[in-house]
């Protein structure tokens, strides 16, 4: 049970309820599919850019918990950021699921994306938090593919 | 350590219950405490006497069969063609040469792909499938479309999974040359009325092949009864071991079908000039086959015909009924596949709760059920859902099984309250 409540932490459960920024983007500029072939998580990410910065993101999609919050809560963390910055970002969450339990992790910068921190303990999980990320990453190649987490 | 049950040495005559013969099963009492094993349509577990006589091949008999002069080829043979006969008794064949093993039900059903389909589909020709069907009983058919220019019709299902009839019969009318469809579907738990759905076929001229992966393994299965032309299934579903199945067709048909893969074993003579082909069912089994496997799968048939098939059905339809009052006991839960003539299979849906996290939840439980689209993606998208929780029941599940279940959704509802 406490390997589930640091999965299903309360922040995760919150914005699985009640997803942030869910709705399509009238006037988004880039726009990307994202499909979890495994479970069938399919999420679409639109970003509307302002120069080198994302000036606004948003998700429509089923999916589950750990999906649906990830996607809600990446679009609240890339709001206002570059493109590196959006990416770096990536990085560093890509490291706190794949860095093992008992090593420490470097969660300076992910604020509240650190939540996600216990999807460690559940490798097969990893891609349900990384789907919206991939997709951010196909949106900003303008990739008319859909990104996979395969 | 759990402790085990007393062993069955014997199994037990009918009536036995669930109880009985759990301890067949060792993997159930492996670990630190026991397993809620309810992914058995994604495979089910093996007895005892499936692993030793496994292990029994490997350690006193193991030979290649067909070509040695040698004692311990002769009995591997004679072990590996006397579980092709009892595989033929299970299922009702009348001659052993109609059976013919494969890696499993997949590989089955490519074989009549590529071989009765290559030889058999024209352009324009078509095949009937239908919408509950698992993927590797409609690529196949795409494939050998691809090449043919044959044609694929989907047969609809209702929205308590259960095909439509007369849908089926108005396609197969239009000049069907090949009706495949599954016998129990491994989503819905539908079972098909195949013996009806084989006559329609026949009466309009089209072959009928069926997928018989889920229903070998939970009733008793006669192809004479049913008349169809193919039978496919896998061992791994029924007690045996992973990597051996068998396609069951009429002589006739297997002896006009071409050879499937070339090598060893399948030829009578080959020579730079040209090689000519073995009998059935060798023509269609080049190189070294899964020997252990099939005689375990022979194991496992022998274990299945004692327990006797028909009692198996019968302990399965009674945990279904007690499964589906249980969870109808469940606020939020809704069964996917509502068929009258249903097997031991239940799709559900949870309401705030997505399969994939039901499943994770669960397993911190130790309750292992499937989650995602089952490989039946088209019947995913015919109801409009990504995805289903699934419990699939073996007659070595217990009520208990069904009870830690419920305990384990009202866990599931609590973490997403
Ligand atoms: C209805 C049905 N058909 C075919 C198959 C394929 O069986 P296998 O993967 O053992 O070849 C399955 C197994 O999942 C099945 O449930």
């Amino acid at each position: 049970m406490s390997d589930l409540r640091e999965l299903y932490q309360q922040t995760i459960i919150d914005h699985n309820r009640k997803p942030r920024n869910f709705h399509p983007l009238t006037d988004a500029d880039h726009h990307a599919k994202g499909h979890n072939p495994l479970c069938g998580d399919r999420l679409e990410l639109y970003l509307k850019m302002d120069g080198d910065r994302i000036q606004d993101a948003s998700f429509t999609g089923a999916g589950c918990a750990i999906s649906t919050a990830s996607a809600s809560m990446m679009t609240e963390a890339i709001k206002g950021r570059t493109i590196q910055e959006a990416k770096s970002l990536f990085t560093k969450f890509h490291t706190l699921l794949t860095t093992p339990m008992h090593e420490p992790i470097d969660v300076d910068g992910l604020d509240k994306l650190e939540v996600f921190s216990g999807v460690r303990e559940f490798p097969v999980r990893i891609k349900c938090a990384t789907l919206a990320w991939h997709t951010l990453d196909a949106a900003l190649k303008d990739d008319r593919s859909e990104a996979k987490t395969e | 350590m759990p402790t085990l049950p007393p062993k069955t040495t014997r199994a037990p005559s009918p009536p036995w219950t669930s109880l009985d013969v759990r301890a067949d099963f060792p993997i159930l009492y492996c670990g630190e405490r026991p397993v809620v094993y309810l992914d058995n349509a994604a495979t089910s577990q093996k007895p005892d006497a499936v692993i030793a006589v496994t292990t029994r091949y490997y350690k006193s008999m193991n030979a290649n069969i067909h070509r040695g002069v040698y004692r311990l080829s002769v009995e591997a043979t004679d072990a590996y063609e006397s579980a092709r006969t009892r595989t033929a008794a299970f299922i009702g064949a009348r001659n052993p040469r109609e059976v013919v093993f494969t890696r499993g039900c997949t590989e089955a059903i490519n074989l009549v792909a590529m071989t009765w389909g290559l030889q058999n589909l024209k352009p324009g020709s078509r095949i009937v499938l239908t919408q509950m069907e698992h993927h590797s009983n409609i690529v196949p058919w795409q494939m050998v479309a691809a090449r043919t220019g044959a044609k694929i019709e989907v047969t609809p299902v209702t929205a308590d999974g259960e095909l439509d009839i007369a849908a089926f019969e108005r396609l197969v009318g239009q000049g069907a040359a090949l009706v495949a469809v599954t016998h129990i579907s491994n989503v819905l738990g539908t079972i098909n009325p195949i013996a009806e759905l084989t006559q329609i076929a026949h009466r309009h001229g089209a072959l009928m092949l069926v997928d018989g992966a889920q229903s070998v393994a939970h009733m008793p299965v006669d192809v004479a009864a049913l008349d169809c032309d193919f039978f496919t299934f896998s061992g791994h579903k029924m007690c045996g071991p992973t990597g051996i199945g068998a396609l069951w067709a009429r002589g006739e048909l297997l002896d006009a079908m071409p050879p499937y893969q070339g090598g060893g074993d399948m030829i009578s003579t080959v020579s730079f000039e040209g090689s000519t082909w073995n009998v059935v069912p060798h023509k269609f089994e080049a190189g070294t086959p899964d020997i252990a496997g099939a005689i375990g799968l022979g194991a496992a048939i022998d274990y299945l015909t004692r327990l006797n098939m028909s009692r198996v059905a019968e302990v399965e339809a009674n945990l279904l009924s007690y499964a589906e009052k249980v969870l109808r006991t469940i606020p939020g839960l809704r069964i996917v596949g509502q068929a009258r003539h249903k097997a031991s299979v239940i799709s559900f849906l949870l309401d705030g709760a997505h399969p994939h996290d039901i499943g994770t939840i669960l397993d911190q439980e130790h309750i292992a059920i499937r989650t995602g689209h089952h490989c039946c993606q088209p019947l995913m998208d015919f109801y409009h859902i990504p995805a289903t929780a699934r419990a699939s029941l073996a007659f070595y599940n217990t009520p208990e099984d069904i009870d830690a279940l419920a305990t384990g959704l009202r866990r599931v509802i609590e973490v997403f309250r």
